[in-house]
């Protein structure tokens, strides 16, 4: 049995669908990339695994989201206080934001230790979170405010948060977008040790295709609120299929390429409410015919480790 | 190329106060540029790379003179403006213009794309009459990709890569000969941002316009830069031709920042050289070279020698000592 199963998951935003028919699971100890443009339903649905959105505006999402197997959509509010911030931790884009700025970091890691492991809430337990996630000078350091910290040590503080209750699942949304190219390498390298050390699963979740290939064994990628392809990262990455991960991949600018024109895809993403009822990449897509506009689009296997959203795609 | 440089910055150096309050005497001085030089040709473009706080925003207002100068000279077309005021300084800022980052606080929402990209040409006077100066309109929205029938229409009714079109063609209006670019495309998703990079390359070569791109992101500048000048905590630490810095840094910390950037090509399998530490305050920056504590390789001297900008032959400066 799968740590996580997402079942044809839809969230509606009021008259809006951003979430449309996303399945996905996710072994325990692995690492799960889902990776799309902004307005994807990526950071949607990493929410709705903890219910953590707000209805409304949101709907009360349909589908199934099994987490061991039991339905998080019809838990009691005691069941999924075991689960938020508990089997699963959450670490969020903005670490400056997500910090409470008038709470001491030390004060922040034990409110979420007090919550799910209360004999462990003590400062000895609250230092070593701090040095397993690389914050040099613990003792000290557990008396600082978020801002006397960089912002890369604000990650690896969230970090120790989600990682206070020993979860069985990270989400880390967009962990490294704000930080600098340096401390983003440091950041994936902690994530990468910890699951390893930790034997946590990770969901992933990033607009950034060259982490995929660093850290994920499976990737999913969204657009306009559907998985369009889904695979091992190396298939993914190596031999795309869809339409929209070819053009994708080709319009990412590579090392030692300067002076190559870029490759770009016409057009701008649809905005939800503008999606059509066939597939939402046609517009855009050099492959489209006149079918593709027509009726939904299913899934065309080829082979089952690498499924896409696409009837012309190549096996 | 014409013999003058378009724009020759000397030993520049930008230095912000810190005070207690403000008739107090400055209790430090945080030095945001220290010594930069360079120069820039009419066509081409120079990628300013460093990390946050590094200084590459400060450097590029203080060219545009939008922020202060502490000590150094800025020429432009032979005229030094390090010093120019108010009329003589408003006629040469004709001449150079800016491209933000964020294309949603940069542009006035209560302004139409037309009243947006038509202010300038107001102010310099390019305009003779409400009729030309539509036109005009017309033909720049027209030159960015945009449909000149949007013009009615404000901000928030484009999409991020439209809204830096905007931008861009607010930039074009008084037909500048350098265009200061402040990460134009980080705010913007993959695949839009490979639409205003080329949009940038193809109206370099119509308007035979210099660049100097400001941007953290390594592969972005390497496919519009000539050359790159590395920054960190203010200074510039190598000075490469664009392909060539990506193949053979030299700098420790150009070396590291190449590493560090992540791929989606999975056959190369580069080794990441993962850096300690954070880059320090520019407040209290350490003696002798500013990266010495995140070296890999720093000696004993480097924590109180300076190193000088060398220059090695082929375009190529560097200010380490181990190199």
């Amino acid at each position: 049995m799968p740590l996580l199963e997402i079942r044809n998951l839809r969230i509606d935003f009021g008259a809006h669908r951003v979430v449309d028919d996303v399945s996905l699971s996710l072994d325990a100890g692995k690492t799960y990339c889902l990776v799309g443009e902004s307005g994807c339903g990526k950071s949607v649905t990493a929410l709705s695994i903890g219910r953590l959105l707000t209805t409304p505006p949101a709907s009360h999402p349909r589908g199934q989201i099994l987490w061991e197997g039991h339905d998080v959509l019809t838990m009691n509010p005691q069941q999924l206080q075991r689960i938020r911030g508990g089997d699963v931790g959450y670490v969020f884009q903005e670490p400056g934001a997500s910090l409470n700025p008038v709470m001491r970091i030390g004060a922040q890691i034990r409110e979420s230790l007090a919550r799910h492991r209360p004999q462990f809430a003590n400062e000895a337990e609250i230092i070593r979170l701090l040095r397993l996630v690389g914050i040099p000078a613990p003792e000290t350091r557990l008396r600082a405010y978020p801002h006397q910290l960089s912002g890369g040590m604000q990650q690896r503080v969230m970090i120790a948060m989600g990682l206070a209750p020993q979860p069985k699942l990270l989400i880390a949304d967009e962990p490294t977008t704000a930080l600098d190219v340096t401390v983003q390498a440091q950041i994936i390298e902690l994530l990468r040790d910890l699951q390893r050390q930790l034997g946590m699963a990770l969901l992933l979740i990033t607009h950034n295709l060259g982490l995929v290939g660093d850290i994920a064994d499976r990737v999913g990628v969204m657009y306009a609120g559907q998985i369009v392809e889904e695979g091992t990262a190396l298939d993914v990455l190596q031999r795309p299929r869809h339409p929209y991960t070819q053009a994708l991949l080709r319009s990412v600018p590579e090392l030692g390429r300067a002076g190559r024109r870029l490759e770009c895809i016409p057009g701008t993403v649809p905005r939800p409410g503008d999606w059509t009822t066939g597939c939402r990449f046609a517009p855009r897509c050099p492959k489209a015919r006149s079918e593709c506009s027509v009726g939904p689009i299913d899934w065309n296997s080829g082979s089952i480790d690498h499924a896409v959203r696409c009837p012309y795609a190549e096996a | 190329m014409s013999p003058t440089p378009l724009l020759r910055v000397e030993n520049l150096r930008v230095h912000f106060p810190v005070q207690r309050s403000l008739f107090s005497k400055p209790e430090a001085w945080v030095r945001a540029v220290e010594n930069v030089s360079f120069t820039l040709r009419t066509g081409e473009t120079i990628g300013l790379l460093g990390e946050s706080g590094c200084g590459k925003t400060t450097l590029g207002r203080a060219i545009l003179r939008l922020g202060p100068v502490t000590a150094g000279s800025i020429h432009f077309d032979g005229t030094d403006i390090t010093h120019l005021e108010g009329r003589a300084l408003r006629e040469h800022r004709r001449r150079f213009q800016m491209i933000f980052q964020d294309p949603f606080s940069s542009l006035n929402p209560r302004f139409t794309a037309g009243q947006i990209v038509g202010e300038a040409l107001e102010i310099h006077h390019l305009a003779t009459d409400s009729a030309a100066r539509n036109r005009r309109i017309g033909e720049l929205l027209e030159s960015v990709g945009l449909d000149p029938r949007l013009a009615d229409r404000f901000p928030h009714e484009f999409s991020g890569g439209q809204r830096q079109r905007i931008g861009i063609a607010r930039a074009l209006a008084v037909e500048p000969q350098l265009i200061v670019c402040d990460e134009p495309v980080s705010a913007l998703d993959v695949s839009v941002q490979a639409q205003v990079v080329n949009l940038l390359q193809d109206l370099q070569k119509q308007r035979g316009l210099a660049y100097l791109f400001i941007s953290h992101d390594l592969a972005v500048v390497e496919h519009l830069a000539h050359r790159i000048l590395v920054m960190y905590l203010g200074q510039v630490m190598e000075e490469a031709p664009a392909g060539v810095l990506s193949q053979q840094p030299l700098h420790p910390y150009s070396q590291a920042l190449i590493s560090a950037v992540p791929t989606v090509d999975t056959a190369s399998k580069r080794r990441r050289i993962v850096l300690s530490g954070d880059p320090p305050s520019p407040l209290s920056p350490p003696t002798g070279c500013p990266f010495h504590p995140r070296c890999p390789v720093a000696e004993p001297h480097c924590r109180t020698e300076t190193p000088v900008l060398r220059d090695l032959g082929e375009g190529r400066r560097v200010a380490c000592h181990q190199v």
